[in-house]
């Protein structure tokens, strides 16, 4: 009976990263890579993966030392700890993925500034034990990443007419989809903010629909 | 003497227009999308801002290149960067709070959100990367704070305005400012080619 309670909660936590309390496109926190690195599947999906590490990481770390942390150090030690695992995904991602590393870097050291992972440690990770912890680290990181997914799926295919597609750690594939001119803004800094401000309103849009249906079943 | 002030403002303009740091790296967005909808809270936060970078650039130019440097772990540069500006910013608060209440009443909340902006620890980063002298690196840090300023009232003003208009509803909120500034982002490509370093 527990078994099946802890296991729907489990669902939950997961599902609530990813859909209700999306990271970009309903929190609206950690904005600054969703526009930096998706000009390009690839890089996309590499820095949402960063992100999905670390979160999961400081989770675990923060709920394995809730106990001993005191109150009213908390907020150093956690980004402490936040900082700790991202210097050690820098320093996997410089060693494994260089070419990626190369062209997000900047954006991977600043992961440290994420209002998003500092207040999942805070608000859900030092409370928790491990297990809950790491799948509410999961469902947030999937969240991100299926954020940066889109985003970057979106900017490529229209701004370039390509799609990268990686393939393995340092291999990837160039889809052709268009060969005539493709809408060159998309992948400029500027198309970044068109494109996060046109995404986030399908969202939302999406979400409303989906409200009035399931409202209406009921 | 007189190219050493050429460069250093060439620097000031490439950080606050050319390379803005909102517009063209796209950081300090959480707080650029929060603390926009109002004039007032855009002038506080940006004043509270530009002191604290040029603070925060100069103590961590001085630890890299005296500490880190030294001792050969440059590679714990975020580590040290995030903890000086979190140290920065708590003893500015109690600083300001003991001295003139009265301006901690008007800008300590900004002062609190500041150490989640990440233009302030992006500007040690580069700072450290570009291997800039004390002098420059202050300067950097003046002009990454004028751009933030500068895009913070712009957007703050558009705002404003933008309370009145229909917008249609999905788009409402953040949406539209996203593709406002994407427009705003457009009109500072202008500024590339300004100056070539």
């Amino acid at each position: 009976m527990s078994d099946t309670a802890s296991s729907i909660n489990l669902k939950d936590q997961l599902l609530n990263g990813i859909i209700k309390e999306n990271t970009i496109f309903k929190l609206a926190l950690s904005l600054c890579p969703s526009i930096a690195v998706t000009n390009n599947l690839k890089n996309g999906i590499f820095m949402g993966l960063a992100v999905l590490f670390v979160q999961v990481m400081v989770n675990i770390t923060i709920s394995l030392i809730r106990k001993v942390i005191q109150p009213k150090v908390r907020l150093p030690i956690f980004m402490l700890v936040i900082s700790g695992w991202v210097t050690v995904t820098q320093l996997l991602m410089a060693a494994f993925v260089p070419d990626v590393y190369s062209k997000v870097g900047l954006y991977i050291a600043l992961i440290v500034a994420f209002a998003s992972i500092l207040a999942r440690a805070e608000m859900f990770a030092s409370k928790n034990s491990v297990v809950p912890a790491m799948a509410d680290g999961m469902g947030m990181g999937i969240g991100f990443l299926f954020a940066l997914t889109v985003i970057s799926f979106f900017r490529e295919l229209v701004g370039k007419g390509t799609l990268t597609v990686p393939t393995g750690l340092s291999t990837a594939h160039i889809f052709t989809f268009i060969n005539t001119k493709p809408v060159l803004i998309m992948v400029l800094p500027a198309g970044g903010f068109l494109a996060v401000g046109i995404l986030m309103a399908l969202f939302n849009w999406i979400n409303s629909r989906y409200a009035k249906s399931s409202a209406h079943s009921h | 003497m007189s190219s050493e002030f050429t460069k250093l403002f060439e620097l000031i303009i490439s950080a606050s227009l050319i390379n803005n740091f909102v517009f063209t790296r796209f950081l300090g967005l959480c707080i650029f999308f929060g603390v926009s909808k109002k004039m007032e809270t855009a002038v506080g936060m940006s004043i509270t801002f530009v002191a604290v970078m040029m603070v925060s650039a100069a103590v961590s130019w001085v630890v890299f290149t005296q500490i880190l440097v030294p001792l050969e772990i440059t590679f714990l540069e975020i580590i040290v960067f995030i903890g000086i500006i979190a140290g920065l910013v708590q003893l500015s608060d109690t600083i300001m709070r003991k001295v003139s209440p009265g301006l901690y009443y008007k800008l300590g909340i900004y002062l609190a959100l500041i150490s989640t902006n990440c233009i302030i620890l992006a500007v040690p980063l580069v700072n450290a990367g570009e291997k800039y002298t004390f002098i420059q690196s202050i300067a950097f840090g003046f002009g990454s704070g004028l751009g933030f300023a500068l895009a913070l009232i712009i957007m703050a003003s558009i705002r404003e305005k933008l309370e009145l208009a229909d917008v249609p509803a999905p788009f409402k909120g953040l949406p539209m400012a996203f593709v406002i500034t994407g427009l705003i982002a457009l009109a500072f490509t202008g500024f590339s080619g300004l100056i070539t370093i």
